[in-house]
Formats: C-alpha cells, sequence, structure tokens
C-alpha cells in the first residue's frame, strides 16, 4: 500500500512538476526582454515564440532563435531538449511554437555579451507545417504580356533595321 | 543667364539612363536562376515581371532618345542621379510583389538602402522571405556598392569620356587605371576575387557552427556581399547576433575593414606595394580615428557596465564600433540595447564613428578618411605659419599612393563636403525631432542614414511616418552620391523652369 501511494506521489510531482515550475516563471515577450532587461537579468522566465531558420547544434547544445512576433531571441538549448522540435520557420514552413523556461541574460557571460535565455525546459505548443508555394495566376499572366511586348519590340527592331 | 536645357541634352540623358535601366533589369537574371535553382517558383515570376518591365522602359528609351553624342559634365552628373532614382523604383519593385514589405514605399525605402549600400530596413518577416528575394537584397548592396553606373561602364558604354563623367558622378573621383572602364572591370576583378574567398571562409565558420552546408553557403555569400560593400543586410532579422559565434563575427569585421579601403590601396596590395598600407593618409588617419572613437565608446561602456570583461568588450562594443566606422550597420546587439543599456557617451562614440566613415573610393558613405586627414592637416598647416617666423615658407605635404603637396583647393573642396555632410545629418535630426523623437535618437537615426551606415536605435520602423521615410531616401540618396551630382540635377530642373 505504502509503495503503491510513493508511486502515485512520485508520478504526480513528474506530470505537475514543470507545470509549477513553469508557472512560477514569468512570461515574457521579447520587447519586455529587450526593454527591461535589467529588470529580468539572471531570473528564470517564460518565453514563447515561433522556431526560425535553422537549429545549431554546439557540442552539447544547440541555438534556437524563437521569434514571438516583434523579435528572435536565441536561446541555448541542452541537445536533449531539441528533439521535440521539428519544423523551423522559412519561406517554406511555419516553424513549431514551442515555449521555453529558463535564465535569462542581458549580456551573457559565456556568449560574449549576448542578450539569450539558457533553457531549462521546453514544451512544444503548436507543430509547424509545410507551407506549399502559390503562384499568382494574374502575376503569371502580367509576366506573360511583358514577354510578348519585349518580343514584339524585338522583331520590330528587325524589321525597322532591314 | 542660366541656359534651358536643350533636346540634345534629354535625348543624351535619356540614352544613357536607358542603358544603365538596361543593365540593371539584367541583374535580376541571377536572382531568377538561384530561384529556379531552389524551386522558388512564385519569387521567380515576381522577378521576371520586374526585369522585363525595366528592360521595356530601358529599351523605350534607348529607342526614344536614340544619339551618338558623348556626354558633357552637366548631361553625366544628371544621369547618375536619376539612375539612382530610377534604380531604387526598379529594385523596389521585386521586393513589394514579394509582400514582405507594407507598401510600395516601404519596399522603395529598402531598394535605397540596399543600392547606397546602407542597410536601414522596413522589411516585414524577413525569417520566412524566400532565398530568391533575400538574395536581391544582398546583391542590390553588391551591385549599389560597385556602383550602379560601373555595371553600365564596364559593359554598356563605348567612349572613356562619357564614361568619366558617369564614374565621377557617382562620387568616384580616383582612377586606379588610366583608363575608366578598366577602373571598373577591376573593382569588380576585385570585388568577385574577394566574394570568392570571403564567401568560402564565413561558410566553413557557418558549417562548423552548425549550419547546414547550402545554408551555410548562402549566408556566407550574402552576409560577405553586406560586409565587403558595407551594406549591412543579413538574412535573418537578428543580423549578425544570428549566428552567435565569435570567429564569425571576427571574419566579418576583417571583410568590413577591406571595404572601407580604397580600391586604389587595393590595387596597390594587389601589385606588392605593401607598405602603401602604412604610408597611406587614408589608413594612418582611419587607424588613429577608430583608436580615439573606440576610447569614447570603451569610455561610455564602462561607466553604463554592462561588458564587464575584454571578450564582451570586443563582441559588443567594438565589434559595434567597426561596423559604425566602415558603414557597415551589422548588428550584435539589438536596436533597443543602443537605447536601454549603452549611454549617452558611448552613443555619441558611435554617431562621431558613422559620421567619419572609410575611405574614398571604397563603398563606405559619410565624409570619409581623406577628407578628415586633409583637414587635419591644413589645421597643423595654419598653426605652423602662426608658429614660425612670417618670412618661412610653409609646405604641408601628404601621402595618398603618392607624396602630394597639400594645396587650398584640396581643403576647400574636403571642408565643403564635410560641412554639406553635418548640414545633411542635422536636416534628418531635425525632422526626426519634429516627430517626438530625442535629439540624440534622431542625430543616430539621421547620421546613419546620411552616412549610408545601417545602425539602428529603434526609429527605422514600418510604422514610422511616411515623411520621415522620404526624409531617410533622401539622406541615403544624396549621401551616397556626395552631394555633387544632386545638387547638378537640383540645377537642371531649375534652368530647365527658369531658363532662357
Amino acid at each position: 500500500m505504502k509503495v503503491f501511494s510513493i508511486k502515485w506521489l512520485l508520478l504526480f510531482i513528474f506530470f505537475t512538476g514543470p507545470l509549477c515550475f513553469s508557472s512560477a516563471a514569468e512570461h515574457v515577450s521579447s520587447v519586455e526582454l529587450i526593454n527591461r532587461a535589467s529588470e529580468y537579468e539572471a531570473r528564470t522566465v517564460t518565453y514563447k515564440g515561433e522556431v526560425i531558420a535553422e537549429v545549431m547544434r554546439r557540442g552539447d547544445f544547440a541555438w534556437v532563435n524563437l521569434h514571438d512576433g516583434d523579435n528572435a531571441i536565441g536561446i541555448w538549448v541542452p541537445l536533449a531538449l531539441i528533439d521535440e522540435i521539428t519544423y523551423t520557420g522559412s519561406y517554406k514552413a511555419k516553424g513549431d511554437i514551442i515555449e521555453v523556461s529558463g535564465i535569462f541574460h542581458r549580456a551573457c557571460p559565456e556568449h560574449g555579451g549576448d542578450l539569450d535565455i539558457h533553457a531549462l525546459s521546453l514544451r512544444k505548443i503548436e507543430s509547424g507545417k509545410l507551407t506549399p508555394e502559390v503562384i499568382n495566376p494574374l502575376r503569371l499572366k502580367q509576366a506573360l504580356v511583358l514577354l510578348g511586348i519585349l518580343l514584339l519590340i524585338w522583331i520590330s527592331t528587325l524589321f525597322f533595321r532591314r | 543667364m542660366i541656359l534651358k536645357p536643350g533636346k540634345k541634352d534629354i535625348k543624351a540623358i535619356g540614352y544613357y539612363l536607358g542603358k544603365i535601366i538596361v543593365g540593371l533589369s539584367l541583374t535580376m537574371v541571377v536572382p531568377i536562376l538561384v530561384g529556379l535553382a531552389v524551386g522558388e517558383i512564385s519569387p521567380v515570376v515576381d522577378f521576371l515581371i520586374s526585369m522585363q518591365a525595366g528592360l521595356l522602359i530601358g529599351i523605350i528609351l534607348i529607342k526614344l532618345c536614340n544619339t551618338d553624342c558623348e556626354l558633357n559634365w552637366m548631361q553625366g552628373m544628371v544621369v547618375v542621379s536619376l539612375a539612382w532614382i530610377a534604380a531604387m523604383f526598379l529594385g523596389a519593385i521585386p521586393m513589394y510583389l514579394s509582400g514582405h514589405w507594407g507598401s510600395y514605399l516601404d519596399a522603395c525605402f529598402d531598394a535605397m538602402s540596399g543600392f547606397a549600400t546602407t542597410g536601414l530596413t522596413l522589411v516585414q518577416r524577413l525569417d520566412h522571405m524566400s532565398l530568391t528575394h533575400n538574395l536581391w537584397r544582398h546583391l542590390t548592396l553588391f551591385i549599389g556598392g560597385q556602383g550602379i553606373v560601373i555595371i553600365a561602364l564596364s559593359f554598356f558604354v563605348k567612349g572613356a569620356s562619357g564614361a568619366f563623367k558617369l564614374y565621377v558622378g557617382e562620387a568616384r573621383d580616383e582612377k586606379i587605371m588610366p583608363n575608366v572602364i578598366h577602373t571598373s572591370r577591376f573593382i569588380w576583378m576585385v570585388s568577385i576575387a574577394y566574394l570568392i574567398i570571403g564567401t568560402f571562409v564565413l561558410s566553413l565558420i557557418g558549417i562548423f557552427g552548425g549550419m547546414k552546408p547550402f545554408s551555410a553557403i548562402f549566408h556566407g555569400a550574402c552576409i560577405f556581399m553586406a560586409a565587403f560593400d558595407t551594406g549591412g543586410f543579413s538574412p535573418q532579422s537578428q543580423s549578425i547576433l544570428y549566428y552567435r559565434s565569435f570567429a564569425f563575427e571576427i571574419a566579418t569585421v576583417i571583410i568590413m575593414i577591406l571595404g572601407a579601403l580604397n580600391f586604389r590601396l587595393h590595387y596597390h596590395i594587389w601589385a606588392g606595394n605593401r607598405k602603401e598600407i602604412v604610408k597611406n593618409i587614408e589608413t594612418t588617419t582611419l587607424f588613429v580615428s577608430i583608436i580615439t572613437v573606440f576610447s569614447i565608446v570603451a569610455i561610455g561602456l564602462n561607466q553604463s557596465g554592462i561588458y564587464p570583461n575584454a571578450v564582451m568588450f570586443f563582441r559588443k562594443g567594438f565589434f559595434q564600433l567597426i561596423s559604425a566606422h566602415t558603414g557597415t550597420g551589422f548588428q550584435t546587439i539589438y536596436s533597443m540595447q543602443f537605447v536601454k543599456e549603452w549611454n549617452h557617451l558611448a552613443l555619441v562614440g558611435i554617431i562621431l564613428a558613422m559620421g567619419l566613415g572609410g575611405a574614398v573610393c571604397s563603398t563606405t558613405g559619410a565624409i570619409k578618411m581623406l577628407r578628415v586627414g586633409i583637414i587635419f592637416k591644413a589645421f597643423v598647416e595654419d598653426i605652423k605659419r602662426i608658429i614660425l617666423p612670417e618670412k618661412a615658407i610653409v609646405i604641408q605635404k601628404f601621402h595618398h599612393i603618392k607624396n602630394v603637396f597639400l594645396e587650398d583647393r584640396q581643403v576647400r573642396s574636403a571642408l565643403l563636403i564635410t560641412l554639406a555632410y553635418l548640414v545633411l545629418y542635422l536636416i534628418g535630426a531635425y525632422v526626426g525631432m519634429f516627430y517626438g523623437h530625442p535629439f540624440l535618437r534622431s542625430l543616430f537615426e539621421s547620421t546613419s542614414a546620411s552616412a549610408n551606415v545601417g545602425l539602428s536605435c529603434g526609429i527605422t520602423s514600418p510604422s514610422m511616418p511616411a515623411v520621415l521615410k522620404v526624409t531617410y531616401i533622401l539622406q541615403m540618396w544624396a549621401g551616397r552620391l556626395e552631394f555633387m551630382s544632386v545638387f547638378t540635377l537640383i540645377g537642371f530642373f531649375v534652368a530647365a523652369l527658369k531658363g532662357k
């Protein structure tokens, strides 16, 4: 009976622990972090944004850039946490929306004074997707019309030369 | 009596302008080919429309204004100043069609910023931009940096006399070789050689920094073009901060300095005359200026206490300083950090660096080192005249490729251009203040636009008033052309209205 309750207690801590942790950390935007950097210095913050460009692996860690609509902030993430990331934002894809909790540095001593967040936990909020390219048929017609006019001018030039 | 420009003038201007527009339109073949290679069809269509529209306008101008006349000075200057405006309108078409700019004015802002190698930007959702459009942004820096007219000189303009007038109109009054067309080709050759080496080095750093090889090469090429042409655009919204790499920052600092050197100096270095680096008035002035201005920035940053160790000082303070002094505009901090984290003294240091600039006949803007050096020499000469006996003959010399005796004519010219730049910096600052921005921030942004730097302290944004956008466009244009061809254009219009 005692073993059973300890098991349940451990499971409870495992699932609710990150929630408790993230609620203790402050939810912040990139504008707040940049404009009020000294206030957030060395504090645990929670920041949410779209993963953009590439995940750059550096040894046991990786740089992940999260864009919240205003700015992209660099997140220093342990490699073990990046497995959740599937899509990164580019012309051809919408990146995963990720929430990270971590320690904020206005001028990180480990990374040459960069403004960054050292992630402690990472959670995927929304999965990204590939964004298929849509070709505007009107633009295609405009390109063809212009090509026609240019060809016409070229042909008329040949005619006038003769 | 002011003479009204005649039909002959208008035909000559139209003919050469047409040739330059055709040349510029053809440069869009590069993004079209890249777009096809990476399978970005929609951007390719945007560029096809833009290129064909440009070719159409150019060909019509050539046909309507067909002439055998060689350009005179007035016509040459007017062609150059109009060519830059035409380039802005043409270069903005694919940008606007991409949907990443809020309006055509915003796209024109970025096109002028690109061609003038400034680097200020109003782009939105940059991190989702196609490679094709992103390449075009950086290509505008490369084309503008070497000189829009230089393209035409290299391939389309016959006759050295007319070519020289166009070359001078584009703020390049130094011939590297006896023939100006050969000079243009040399500038292209040097730039392409550096492009290959620079892209290779940056790509390698990118790959070691965790980037995929294709991405590293693309970023390497874009960043090289932006650094060597002291432009400052970058493929990602975080500028150089995105790469999070000390090695990448060192490489870009070296490329920025190379871009800020006189092409004539590059020629002498290539020819084996390496002593010229130490002897030349521009390099010595640049060296002294960097040390002086960095001292100001360093004292300011030390007071603010944000970067407590040497590595941080280099990567934030020195990097931003070199970026400002060379007129590049790369940032390893966020724009608002200038305002929120740096103190006024450090900001003043950066404004001074932006206002001074690099070498003449380089891709930098601003007052430039040769003029600063000449003014300093003239100042020393005048002090000597006061100190020495009245009968003493005071001669001042300086070394710029060869030993040159300082003449009043050179001092007057240097002072006039310096004064014009200072007035331009202040005009933009006043417009910024009119829209409610503090003086120092307004001066920062105005100097950045006029000196074709591209650093921003947060004023430049898509939401800024249209008048401020137009002001910065005009500042970038006048600053890049160093005023003479702009003044000639104004004179041309006055003559057309009031002349007889």
